[in-house]
């Protein structure tokens, strides 16, 4: 067992505990876009950073990846760390305006207005999608490519892969749903998902193996 | 090559190899590195060589072709031993006059060196300002070493330094003797070596440990790296192979990146050499210490030179860095304990075994020992390599190796680092160098680039070319490195538009200050350096970007205008020139030029032999 304060509260954790789990264990809130329980921890959407460490040695890392260590002093909402989760919230405000889980997270931490050149992006590339095609359904059919600005998650060479199952496992868990259905070009789609005017669903016998993760699934609610 | 099997026949050939050389046998030394090589220097081998069949004096006078010897203003260059009489700036014709001079003793005048602060000519190389002030324990070492050749290597004491290692018998003494060299990693951070060995050492997980050389140099402008891999890579091997007997590792990567073609093909030449000799392999020399070396080549990405991400990209993975701990120390390559090392640390490996620990600590000051290679370009009279001791203020580097400003323009900064580092202004140049001076003056070492910057130079528009720079180069994974650079670069461009305000410099330091902070690897925790440097010394430049719509240095082309003065004679040059047409006038008439058509692309400036043109 290893031993660590959290804002003054000591706690006993099992090695190889994150920060992040210890943290919500003891139940302190820490806001989180690219961590899901069940998918390896990736460390990309930085909003989930807590301060370690005193005086002038100490740093903001994130808690999602950075592993409990004995004597470590963590606290998760002091001023840097509530500058920082800010200024993390209005980029993602300036870059993805339309996802309701970004709007949320910012209303949540008084973020009211962001001051960049509005943007309309709709991927923050999380790797949420990349994860879980590649851990829970074990297909690795999409994948990160290229670096910088010029970053996207995708199959290869743009084409349907053939590891893809339709599952849509990628769409149900985008915070930012940049997957989104693109069934007018079935050959193109990568999940071939549901929120269409004219889903699948709908059409069974085209997509009959597929499962509909959205709920309430917004295609269905327009159909009825 | 006949394979060594015991460290006697090594010591046999190396006495063999010392004896068989003449020192006072004339030698012409080409230096042709990938600098050398593209300014000429091939053709002068080529040339130097024929003549010397040509006359039959290939048995008289030899020629060694090396590596880089640092002073790439002048290059293509030649030395010739012993007399060390140095030319710079050669062409074809008067390699031929120089094969003939070396023939007859002469030194040839007109050839040779001037130094632009006496006018005076410099005959011998040791005399040229630019190599006296230095303290050259690795660069000279590129000199003397053909690097395609092992036996030159081992002729100048080359793999002495294993032998005496393997002779102690005792890892702990190499250690000891590393720790109290008081040697830091050249890389940038400065961490010290010797300590680095001894956690390495201390692993014990019984599947072997890696040693890894960062070869992946990629900072604009710095070359330190490559001209130690292309003029010796023997000196690395053998610093590897000293590592890996000191901390019991038995595996070894280069990474070195795809860019550097010679320096591969080098070390591939190198690595094949040794191996046949064996000295690289399974139970060298007999001593049954196996230790091999084998070369990846990074595909170009800058964030491959982090530790994490580059052992990625050794695993066949994305260059991507990931969170530390666990340090590569503990969890490495396939998550076996691994140790990285930049170029610059293992070439001084065997320097400080081969001339003991306190000899190399007695250079530098304390805390801050030996020396280091700077890159030294920009707006300074003699670019090139440089190695000076550690704690040696910037301004000796400038003015004494550097010989100053190269016109009329007064130098104004150092940046330092590449694009993790900042600049530091000219009031600062009594700065030592050394790893916590330059990073308390919000630089830092990083792997010795120095770019010199004058008047003419805009820092908003330093502070915006390495934003771009980071912008494709940031690996892309941390949101806030991503997004945070390509929206201070937004910021950067409106301020050199001319649409920068108070509140988006406010928002600029904010966002810089948060990007430091929440970004995972190193690249990330650097990358704003170049803007809260430029921030922190030059913030009158924004500010008259910002309130007078004014670039002080006539770089930012939104706010300058091109005007012909009364110096303008009517040649009509600068209207042939213009590529928009933007210039009119009639012969042996004041031109004009025509604001809204100029585009500022500066061809009018370069071709005008009046100072007519003026920026404003």
């Amino acid at each position: 067992m290893i031993t660590l304060t959290i804002n003054g509260l000591e706690v006993p954790v099992e090695k190889g505990t994150t920060l992040l789990e210890a943290a919500r264990f003891l139940g302190f809130p820490i806001p989180t876009l690219c961590h899901m329980d069940g998918l390896s921890p990736y460390g990309a959407c930085r909003l989930c950073v807590v301060e370690i460490g005193e005086g002038p040695k100490a740093k903001l890392v994130s808690s999602c990846t950075y592993p409990a260590q004995e004597g470590l002093i963590v606290r998760t909402a002091s001023s840097r760390v509530l500058r920082a989760r800010k200024m993390v919230l209005e980029l993602l405000l300036a870059s993805c305006p339309q996802s309701k889980t970004i709007q949320d997270l910012a209303s949540a931490h008084n973020v009211r207005q962001q001051r960049f050149r509005q943007e309309h992006e709709d991927c923050i590339l999380c790797g949420l999608c990349v994860r879980m095609c590649k851990e829970q359904m074990v297909a690795k059919a999409i994948g990160f490519r290229g670096r910088g600005q010029t970053r996207s998650i995708g199959t290869p060479f743009d084409i349907r892969s053939e590891e893809c199952r339709l599952c849509g496992g990628c769409m149900y868990v985008c915070p930012a749903c940049q997957l989104r259905c693109t069934y007018t070009e079935p050959e193109k789609a990568v999940c071939g998902g549901c929120a269409n005017v004219s889903p699948p669903c709908v059409e069974k016998e085209q997509f009959d193996d597929m499962m509909c993760y959205m709920t309430p699934c917004v295609a269905c609610e327009i159909q009825e | 090559m006949e394979k060594l099997r015991s460290v006697e026949e090594f010591e046999e050939l190396q006495d063999r190899l010392v004896s068989d050389q003449d020192p006072s046998a004339p030698t012409i030394v080409i230096p042709a590195g990938t600098c050398g090589q593209a300014s000429g220097a091939n053709d002068l081998i080529r040339v130097a060589k024929r003549e010397l069949l040509d006359r039959g004096l290939t048995d008289k006078i030899r020629v060694r072709i090396t590596g880089c010897h640092g002073f790439c203003e002048a290059e293509p260059s030649v030395l010739v031993e012993p007399s060390g009489i140095f030319y710079p700036k050669l062409d074809v014709a008067k390699m031929v006059r120089i094969v003939e001079a070396v023939r007859d003793n002469q030194v040839l005048e007109d050839l040779l060196y001037v130094d632009a602060a006496t006018g005076k000519r410099v005959e011998k190389q040791c005399d040229i300002p630019f190599f006296k002030s230095q303290v050259r324990t690795i660069l000279a070492r590129n000199e003397k070493v053909d690097p395609i050749r092992i036996y030159s290597f081992i002729g100048n004491g080359g793999y002495s330094a294993l032998i005496k290692v393997l002779a102690k018998d005792t890892p702990r003494w190499v250690i000891e003797e590393i720790k109290s060299s008081g040697l830091r990693g050249r890389g940038g951070a400065g961490f010290p070596t010797g300590a680095k060995w001894e956690l390495l050492g201390n692993q014990q997980n019984g599947q072997g440990k890696f040693l890894v050389c960062n070869a992946d140099e990629g900072d604009p402008g710095a070359y330190m790296d490559r001209s130690v891999l292309e003029g010796n890579p023997h000196s690395i091997i053998e610093g590897m192979l000293i590592g890996g007997y000191a901390t019991a590792a038995n595996e070894g990567v280069i990474y070195v990146r795809n860019e550097y073609p010679l320096a591969i093909k080098h070390l591939v030449i190198a690595l094949r050499q040794s191996r046949e000799l064996g000295l690289l392999g399974k139970d060298i020399l007999g001593t049954g210490f196996s230790f091999d070396i084998k070369l990846v080549r990074g595909a170009g990405a800058f964030v491959c030179g982090e530790e994490t991400a580059l052992m990625q990209s050794i695993e066949g993975k994305m260059g991507e860095p990931r969170q530390r701990p666990p340090f590569p120390i503990e969890k490495g390559i396939d998550g076996k304990p691994t140790a990285i090392n930049n170029v610059e640390t293992w070439a001084n490996v065997p320097v400080i075994i081969a001339d003991g620990a306190a000899q190399f600590a007695r250079i530098g000051t304390n805390g801050n020992t030996g020396t280091k290679i700077f890159s030294l370009v920009g707006k300074i009279r003699n670019t090139g390599l440089v190695e000076v001791p550690m704690g040696i203020t910037i301004e000796k580097v400038v003015t004494d190796v550097g010989g100053g400003a190269p016109g009329k323009a007064k130098i104004k900064a150092v940046q330092t680092g590449g694009p993790s580092g900042g600049c530091i202004p000219v009031e600062r140049f009594d700065l030592p160098i050394d790893y916590d001076s330059l990073t308390e003056a919000g630089s830092i070492m990083g792997s010795g680039g120095m770019i010199v910057m004058d008047e003419t130079t805009c820092m908003v528009d330093v502070a915006k070319y390495f934003m771009n720079f980071l912008k494709d180069e940031s690996c892309g994974k941390c949101f806030t490195c991503r997004k945070g650079i390509q929206r201070m670069h937004e910021i950067l461009e409106d301020v050199s538009d001319g649409k920068g305000t108070y509140d988006r410099l406010d928002l600029l330091e904010e966002l810089a200050s948060v990007v430091k902070d929440t970004t995972m690897c190193g690249l990330g925790q650097t990358a704003s350096n170049p803007v809260l440097s430029t921030l922190r010394y030059f913030r009158d430049e924004y500010i008259e970007h910002i309130e007078k719509h004014h670039c002080p240095a006539g770089v930012c082309k939104a706010l300058i205008t091109y005007s012909i003065n009364d110096n303008c004679t009517g040649c009509t040059l600068c209207a042939k020139t213009c590529s928009e047409g933007a210039i009119s006038g009639t012969k042996k008439q004041r031109h004009v030029i025509d604001a809204d058509q100029c585009i500022r692309c500066g061809a009018c400036v370069t071709v005008c032999k009046f100072d007519a043109i003026e920026v404003t």
